[in-house]
């Protein structure tokens, strides 16, 4: 495809995506802790749906979003032209190898690059869905390093609420629920903090969102 | 579809709603110049949004009877949303939800379009009433059962059904009355909105006596009688664009005024008791669309009944 044609393409398939996740969902920002200001951030969300990154990038303003880079598994996104297309173009993604012995590159290392050119990034630390009935799995510690690599950037806790209702797991038709999505005040490393340290404060920050959402 | 009483009143209601602004921005210059005013505010906030519903309303009925259907039909689709994030269900229910949604409400709609009263008064009553538990059964789930689809119709009865009560009167036949029917929708909804805004002014101004303590903080016993003869008395007055008499006119006023008065009523019951103060977010300063819809949807049904057993030779 002509290169302009493909970006067009993404652009039309970008706000058809988007448009869906409003119609279904009516997605509601509640802004708690930071302003809707084209900031550097990583937001980190709760994952309990396949949706979760379209409904918080859908969710973001558009200067906001266009700026946002989600970071997203390579095995699911790269096994078929179209989901390598949705990938690659419209969510313009960070495509990181969830599987340590076939990688070729450090995750940290990419997302570090990709903060350096200056995007916003969306991350899901629990690293995979969660289907279980706790609130959050264990986070996995890339959250961590990324504080660490670079400690200026805002991390910032978001609760996305109902969207596992609107499509649970196995469910292949999504039900119109209304999901809410809470921005809470964002995190950083703090001098001395131990990864175990850090990790935990991560994990209370986004639960304290949640019983308010 | 238009006839020069819709004008009239869509005149009308674009002259309050000027006068209505200009108050709210002499307000604003006065009292919250900021923005500090979260009253003044949301005083604001609604009367925009009033803007934005009758304007939505307006270009429906230019667009005739599909397009009122249609307006009716999203309005019940965004309705049934916000009902049935609240509802108690779970997965075993994922079916008879989507039912709800792409089945259920289109068919409800698609009936009344096609005016086929026999099908569109018991649908839901009947067939949904029947079918949903049945979906939600053969997934086998007994957990609240009773509660979970309890709830779904009770769903689907005040967003679908008694909501679709108020597009269905474009369908009866009044001798004399003849390609004026969306006057009935616009009397409809003005009276019982107006009834609910005089409400709001009567209890900002009066309101010391609470009708119901425990279910809403802001429905006084000024507000309600205030607002109800207000509304009586200026839809009284209407009375020569509608099939009514005056003293015809005057009683249904009261009958949907009141009946939009317990709506609300009903309505908060159920959000006091969820711990939410609105229903959704999408109508700014309002709430969502069964915090603007709720009074309408108890007075369609009881409106249209009594409309079509008097009035209407179908």
């Amino acid at each position: 495809m002509i290169p302009s044609l493909r970006v067009f393409a993404a652009r039309v398939t970008g706000l058809a995506i988007s448009t869906f996740a409003r119609f279904m969902t009516a997605p509601r920002a509640i802004w708690q802790g930071i302003e809707p200001v084209p900031k550097q951030r990583v937001y980190f969300a709760n994952h309990s749906s396949n949706g979760d990154f379209v409904l918080l990038w859908t969710a973001l303003p558009t200067p906001l979003r266009r700026q946002t880079r989600p970071v997203a598994a390579l095995d699911y996104w790269l096994t078929s032209p179209l989901r390598a297309f949705i990938g690659r173009e419209v969510f313009n993604a960070v495509l990181i190898d969830r599987r340590p012995e076939a990688r070729t590159e450090d995750p940290v290392a990419q997302m570090v690059a990709a903060l350096d050119t200056g995007s916003s990034l969306i991350i899901f630390p629990e690293g995979q869905r969660n289907s279980s009935d706790a609130a959050l799995l264990p986070f996995k510690s890339g959250l961590y390093h990324l504080a660490k690599a670079r400690p200026a950037v805002d991390l910032v806790p978001v609760w996305i609420a109902n969207l596992n209702r609107v499509m649970p797991k196995g469910e292949v038709i999504p039900v119109p629920l209304i999901c809410t999505l809470t921005f809470g005040t964002p995190l950083h490393l703090e001098a001395q903090e131990t990864k175990e340290a850090f990790l935990a404060r991560a994990t209370q920050a986004l639960l304290a969102l949640k019983g308010q959402a | 579809m238009t006839s020069p009483h819709l004008l009239w009143l869509l005149a009308g209601v674009g002259t309050i709603l000027v006068v209505a602004s200009i108050i709210g921005e002499i307000l604003r210059a006065r009292l919250s110049p900021t923005g500090q005013n979260p009253v003044i505010e949301n005083l604001n906030a609604r009367i925009n949004a009033w803007w934005v519903m009758v304007i939505c309303l307006a270009l429906a009925f230019v667009a005739g009877k599909p397009g009122v259907v249609l307006l009716f039909a999203l309005c019940s689709f965004a309705a049934l949303r916000e009902f049935l994030t609240l509802t108690t269900h779970n997965r075993a229910d994922h079916w008879s939800l989507i039912a709800c949604f792409f089945l259920i409400l289109p068919l409800q709609y698609w009936f009344l379009a096609g005016d086929w009263y026999g099908m569109y008064s018991i649908f839901i009553p009947v067939y949904a009433f029947l079918l949903l538990p049945v979906i939600s059964s053969l997934r086998g789930s007994t957990k609240d059962f009773l509660i979970r689809v309890s709830e779904t119709q009770w769903a689907l009865m005040i967003c679908v059904y008694c909501a679709s009560h108020v597009p269905a009167l474009l369908y009866l036949q009044i001798p004399g009355f003849e390609g004026r029917n969306v006057i009935l929708i616009a009397y409809l909804i003005f009276v019982v909105q107006l009834s609910d805004v005089m409400q709001y002014v009567w209890g900002k101004l009066l309101g010391r006596t609470k009708v119901a303590p425990n279910l809403s903080p802001s429905k006084t016993w000024e507000g309600l009688v205030g607002g109800t003869l207000t509304a009586t008395a200026v839809g009284t007055a209407l009375y020569w664009m509608t099939p009514f008499s005056p003293l015809e006119a005057a009683g249904m006023c009261l009958l949907i005024t009141l009946m939009g008065f317990f709506g609300g009523l009903v309505m908060s019951a159920i959000k006091r008791d969820r711990g939410i103060k609105d229903w959704g977010h999408l109508i700014a300063g309002h709430g969502g669309f069964l915090d603007r819809l709720d009074s309408v949807i108890f007075a369609a049904p009881i409106f249209f009944h009594i409309t079509r057993w008097v009035w209407s030779t179908t």
